[in-house]
């Protein structure tokens, strides 16, 4: 890193440790499945008693089953998921089956965006999205807190300024 | 820094000084006209007979027997024949004027258009209006500018009009100016790119012998073109309103003392030469480039690689199509793929035309690279605007030493548009040497700081030239490439190595890196594998490394992150006139 000069390029918050997403995003997500699967196992409930479809009983059964596995590892996929604010990046983590980590330098934020589905709204959380020139960037740290997400958007903004570089 | 001999007619076209311009007045014609004259023309051919039939008895009285004869038989049925009905019912003078207002109203439409779209070139950006009803108003921001094409369809080359299309980072951000006279395009890119480069007018003014501010200074240059290049003022602006331009009145003033028919004639043939020569010369410019291309395609190669390239798999498939419909005799299967023929035909046609006549050379403004026998393109890539560069080998290139290359630019968006998949071509078929050399250009220092590893990227496998082998146990996820598949950093450049059947090797500049990912899924955790992704740009070009050891990965990721933005922030590629004074 080339010599910047002082004040506003330490930034406040910077630390080496990595940081989690509230707990209570647990509840967005399992939220999600139950009405996702829900809506997938009552579609197959009708096509079998109304339909007489014998498969679609077995096949609801079975979607109803990876749903309880998925709801049951919940909690651990939301403890993955973790980012950390280094000098001059922004590394971002999350999987435990299928895992992904990405570092996204400040300088290349293209934007930064807030998004609040109902019930993370209910929640008080908001997803904190990053956008790059590269579409296959793709970071979204989900379930933050609503004030610590606008914290860290405003610092983040902050800080790409400061390290803006071309495209 | 400044294109051409100072002071010349080169230096600056005169356009580019914040004023309003118009296009070419054939715009209209060429853009969207060309479609309806073949409708017209589609109509009359399918009409004529009727016509000619219809009109017989209205200059021939003598047949009007027949004429009776056809009324009679004329049952009032419009839909089946409204020619007869019109003929019949006497409305012949009707549908004439009604097809004399469409006609006069389609003019007048082109008219008002071509009046409507304007352009302007200010040291900020350029700007296109244009619209009758909807009025549409882009700017492309000069610092922002990815790469200027200059392309020319063929009809528009008989015209002696070229396209001139900026392009900027974003999806489909174009700004178009269509059409522009063929001279004119050439000059108006050298002054983007000019303005573009961070030299300001200033400079130029100074390194041109009459210093005088920017309007005057256009003003100046036009009155020195005019007698030599009557024809471009005429071209592009003859028909502007009066006192709209400087332009214009100096045209006019040139033109008001050659009345006479011999001078006109004399312009007539001058302009013939002109169109002539414009549509052989050579597609880049000698005055903005080093006359030599760097590399030279013959034109064996192009048809060879061709033959040789994924046509040749269709061939096959059609061939024992073929085969079989005239053993077992079910002629309809053969003509079920004519289609296909057809199509394989023109598609193999579209690359040897848009292949033949390449050329690539670097600029004081960045890379020219100029193609195409009869639709010709050329695009000029400021410094510093690659992301990504790929050279693929197909397997059956691979006994000739075959090579192409392509690249990721920002705002070549993956759309389906021929002419924007075309420009992520750089090299459409090259030697191993020809690769080197459009990789000086594309990334220069590129191919100094890899040394031997860029040979063993192209050819090599394991350990060749520095790169990081896969691990042996990456064979169950890749059987037949593990042993290719290679990566390597080093001075800034990231190099992934991969592939058997289609051998490429990627080059990212870490300057331009976006973010960089590291993934693994059961299978590869298990293998104790990673996958490496870096991200770039949208474009051709996909930078992930497949496989490589775990640990590795997390070293190679971490070494990434790191010098991803330590190059960033030394990178001054993108201001390059800026850079050089």
């Amino acid at each position: 890193m080339p010599e910047l000069s002082e004040p506003h390029d330490v930034p406040t918050h910077v630390d080496a440790d990595w940081r989690r997403v509230s707990p209570k995003y647990v509840v967005v997500e399992v939220v999600g499945s139950i009405i996702g699967s829900g809506v997938v196992i009552a579609a197959l409930l009708i096509a079998h008693f109304l339909g007489a479809q014998q498969w679609a009983l077995w096949v609801a059964i079975a979607v109803a089953v990876i749903a309880i596995v998925t709801i049951a590892l919940e909690p651990r996929r939301v403890r993955s998921i973790a980012y950390r604010l280094r000098d001059d990046d922004l590394v971002f983590r999350r999987g435990i089956m299928f895992q992904r980590q990405v570092a996204v330098p400040y300088g290349r934020m293209q934007l930064v965006d807030i998004t609040r589905g109902p019930v993370a709204r209910a929640l008080g959380l908001a997803d904190l999205k990053f956008v790059t020139a590269a579409a296959a960037t793709a970071v979204t740290v989900p379930g933050l807190p609503a004030e610590e997400a606008d914290r860290l958007r405003d610092e983040l903004v902050a800080l790409a300024e400061t390290r803006r570089a071309g495209l | 820094m400044t294109v051409g001999p100072p002071g010349s007619a080169r230096a600056t076209t005169g356009i580019a000084d914040g004023q309003w311009h118009r296009l070419h007045p054939a715009s209209p014609l060429l853009r969207g006209g060309l479609a309806l004259i073949a409708i017209l023309g589609f109509v009359i051919a399918n009409l004529r007979e009727r016509l000619v039939e219809v009109f017989i008895p209205v200059f021939a009285p003598d047949l009007g027997d027949e004429f009776d004869e056809r009324f009679s038989r004329w049952q009032g049925d419009w839909a089946a024949d409204p020619i007869g009905g019109i003929v019949m019912n006497g409305l012949v003078g009707w549908a004439l004027a009604g097809v004399a207002v469409v006609i006069i109203g389609i003019v007048f439409g082109f008219w008002l258009s071509w009046r409507m779209h304007t352009f302007r070139i200010t040291d900020e950006a350029v700007e296109v209006r244009s619209g009758i009803v909807f009025r549409s108003h882009r700017s492309a921001r000069l610092d922002r500018i990815q790469g200027i094409n200059v392309a020319r369809p063929l009809f528009a080359r008989l015209f002696g009009a070229a396209k001139l299309d900026v392009s900027v980072a974003g999806q489909s951000g174009n700004v178009q100016l269509s059409y522009l006279a063929s001279a004119l395009a050439d000059g108006l890119r050298a002054d983007i790119l000019r303005l573009a480069s961070g030299a300001r007018a200033a400079k130029a003014a100074g390194a041109a012998p009459s210093g005088v501010p920017v309007t005057e200074q256009g003003e100046a240059a036009l009155g020195a073109t005019a007698p030599g290049e009557t024809a471009l003022g005429e071209t592009v602006l003859g028909e502007t309103a009066p006192g709209e331009t400087a332009l214009g009145e100096a045209d006019a003033a040139s033109q008001t003392p050659g009345q006479s028919s011999a001078a006109v004639a004399g312009r007539v043939g001058e302009l013939v030469t002109r169109r002539v020569g414009e549509f052989l010369a050579p597609e880049l410019d000698p005055d903005l480039a080093p006359p030599e291309s760097v590399v030279h395609i013959p034109v064996g190669r192009v048809i060879g690689s061709t033959a040789l390239g994924g046509a040749v798999i269709w061939l096959i498939v059609l061939a024992a199509v073929l085969a079989v419909g005239v053993a077992t005799r079910t002629w309809w299967m053969l003509f079920s793929f004519i289609p296909a023929l057809i199509g394989l035909a023109s598609y193999s046609w579209s690359r040897i035309t848009q292949s033949l006549r390449y050329s690539i050379a670097g600029t004081p403004d960045g890379v020219r690279i100029g193609h195409g026998l009869l639709s010709t393109a050329n695009q000029t890539l400021p410094p510093g605007r690659v992301h990504a560069v790929e050279a693929t080998q197909w397997l059956l290139w691979r006994p000739f030493g075959w090579w192409s290359v392509r690249i990721n630019v920002a705002g070549h968006s993956l759309s389906a548009n021929r002419e924007s998949v075309q420009r992520t071509i750089v090299l459409p078929v090259g030697t191993a040497d020809d690769v080197r050399r459009v990789l000086d250009l594309l990334l220069p220092g590129a191919a100094p700081a890899l040394g031997d590893a860029l040979d063993a990227g192209l050819g090599g496998r394991g350990a060749d030239g520095g790169f990081e082998p896969a691990p042996r146990r990456a064979a169950w996820l890749h059987p037949f490439a593990w042993r290719r598949i290679g990566w390597l950093e080093r001075d800034g450049i990231a190099a992934i190595r991969r592939g058997v059947l289609v051998r490429g090797l990627v080059l990212v500049p870490l300057a331009r890196l976006q973010s960089v990912a590291v993934q693994r899924g059961p299978l590869r955790r298990m293998l104790r594998l990673s996958s490496l992704r870096l991200h770039t740009v949208t474009g051709p070009v996909t930078a992930t490394l497949p496989v490589i050891d775990e640990v590795r990965a997390t070293a190679a990721f971490d070494a990434v992150a790191k010098e991803a933005v330590e190059r960033a922030a030394l990178d001054t590629s993108h201001h390059w006139g800026a850079a050089n004074g």
